[in-house]
């Protein structure tokens, strides 16, 4: 269904992303998991055609997004690491915005958005608009959103940063019942070690650019002598706290606008 | 369609729910009215140019829509930011009818606001001298602020955040709207600034407006709308390409 090979991308001298290979099948929940700033982020970028790559190929479903971008788009639902809803519209208004750009016929999407809001307790703030929303709230309303259409592949980057367990215990039972039911393939990136035990078929970890293991989450902890996904997790990547954490994306960000900020001065 | 319409819906929903934006954005043309309109009017009068005001109104209505207009197409930095734009991108519509949408969206924005300032500009005194010609005026509002939309849509394309903002405004948005001849005849004027006013697109805006409200013209009502046209459809053209270049 997702098909990686040779995958670059560099931002100015700053390569995000060294040559990376792998397969997800149909069918298949695979978890993308690494430090933060090893790559995860801007490989999902390009995979759901926000970023082009600088080499390298890519096929969603025998597609190439950086080409046949609209094609790719009908495959693939999202869940953002970052927040991307409107804070002016209400929650159902949120929702409704995403129906119709999905083409969800009306008489669904309404059954859908209110059994889906519902089901992340949002019903009964459904008419409040979303800034008056906590952190955890608009995380929920993100993930039900990214759920109302049923795509053949599902991307969820980092979904359940900041959630009680209650939701994320909900989160991947809903999941794993699409995947299951619908056969929907799951692309996860996640920081939680115990929940891509639990619900990933298989496993990549990605470390500096590079995928440094692939495979089960027991041949990972077998390949590593570790007892615990963790354990396997931190003797492939190191127990060292990466220095550029939180704000790598940031950074990077600034780097490559630095870069094009400098190649249009003159112009400026 | 109705990703158009969506898109659409989402901006006015946005410009109805901000109160303190719309009260604020009224205020300028206010003052432009009330200090340049009676201050300046004596010596106009003397000049034999007649009643300023009157001159000045459309100008104004135009300055309206132009200021709405970039400001709604530049907007997109604030979605890009706050992360919303991801969403409509990612999403499998054709990006040119979110673009399209978007500025549709802006444009409508524009054009309530410059209807309130015809508004207000009837309360300081402003006249329509041939009410017949009331349908090209509104014709003439929309193209501009179609024109202005998709410029700020595309100048919003290919800025990531609000430090280009200042430069922006300062060596683009206020030459337009000073150099237009909102405020000023462009008869008699010295050559570099004719040769300015007449490639300044917002001339033939003010100057259709000024047309059909006050029956005062200077490149006449032919031109005006053929190079609205034409500009508009080129800023469309561009907007949509830039736009759908867009990476995050």
């Amino acid at each position: 269904m997702i098909q990686v090979r040779n995958l670059v991308k560099a931002y100015g001298d700053f390569v995000a992303v060294k040559d990376i290979s792998f397969d997800v099948e149909e069918g298949e929940i695979f978890a993308f998991l690494g430090p933060n700033g090893a790559g995860k982020t801007t490989t999902i970028k390009i995979l759901t055609t926000l970023l082009k790559p600088t080499s390298g190929s890519v096929r969603l479903d025998g597609l190439d997004p950086s080409v046949q971008h609209n094609e790719a788009r009908k495959r693939f639902g999202i869940v953002f690491q970052d927040p991307s809803l409107d804070d002016e519209l209400t929650a159902y208004e949120n929702m409704d915005f995403h129906g119709v750009l999905y083409k969800v016929p009306r008489k669904v999407r309404g059954e859908r958005i209110e059994s889906l809001l519902k089901l992340f307790e949002l019903w009964d703030r459904r008419n409040d608009p979303v800034k008056q929303f906590s952190g955890g709230m608009k995380r929920r309303l993100e993930i039900a959103r990214g759920l109302l259409h049923t795509p053949k592949i599902i991307f969820l980057d980092e979904p359940t940063l900041g959630l009680d367990p209650q939701t994320r215990n909900q989160l991947w039972t809903h999941v794993k019942k699409l995947n299951e039911e619908e056969r929907v393939t799951v692309f996860l990136t996640t920081h939680y070690m115990e929940e891509a035990d639990r619900v990933a078929h298989r496993i990549a970890i990605i470390d500096h650019g590079k995928i440094v293991a692939q495979g089960t989450s027991q041949q990972l902890k077998e390949q590593t002598g570790g007892e615990t996904l963790e354990q396997a997790f931190l003797s492939l990547t190191g127990s060292t706290i990466r220095a550029e954490d939180a704000t790598s994306t940031d950074q990077m960000r600034n780097m490559a606008r630095m870069f094009r900020a400098s190649s249009r001065g003159n112009k400026k | 369609m109705s990703a158009i319409y969506i898109l659409w819906l989402r901006s006015v929903k946005r410009y109805v729910r901000s109160k303190p934006r719309i009260i604020a954005a009224l205020g300028q043309p206010l003052l432009f009215l009330i200090a340049l309109g009676f201050g300046f009017g004596p010596i106009f009068q003397k000049a034999g140019q007649g009643n300023y005001i009157q001159f000045l109104a459309p100008g104004v209505i135009a300055m309206t829509i132009l200021f709405t207009a970039i400001f709604s197409g530049i907007e997109l930095i604030w979605d890009r930011q706050f992360g919303f734009l991801k969403e409509t991108l990612v999403a499998p519509v054709p990006r040119i009818l979110v673009m399209i949408g978007r500025t549709l969206g802006g444009a409508t924005i524009a054009m309530i606001q410059g209807l309130i300032v015809v508004v207000i500009c009837f309360a300081v005194g402003f006249r329509v001298t041939d009410y017949n010609k009331l349908p090209i005026a509104i014709v003439v509002m929309i193209l501009i602020a179609i024109m202005f939309t998709a410029l700020g849509t595309a100048i919003a394309s290919v800025l990531s955040d609000f430090q280009g903002f200042q430069l922006i405004m300062n060596f683009l948005v206020m030459p337009i709207f000073f150099l237009s001849g909102a405020l000023f005849p462009l008869t008699n004027l010295p050559k570099v600034l004719d040769v300015i006013a007449s490639i300044d697109p917002l001339s033939y805006g003010v100057d259709g407006l000024r047309m059909a409200l006050v029956g005062i013209a200077h490149f006449g009502i032919t031109l005006d709308l053929l190079v609205l046209c034409v500009i508009t459809a080129a800023l469309l053209g561009t907007g949509s390409y830039l736009f759908s270049r867009i990476q995050l």
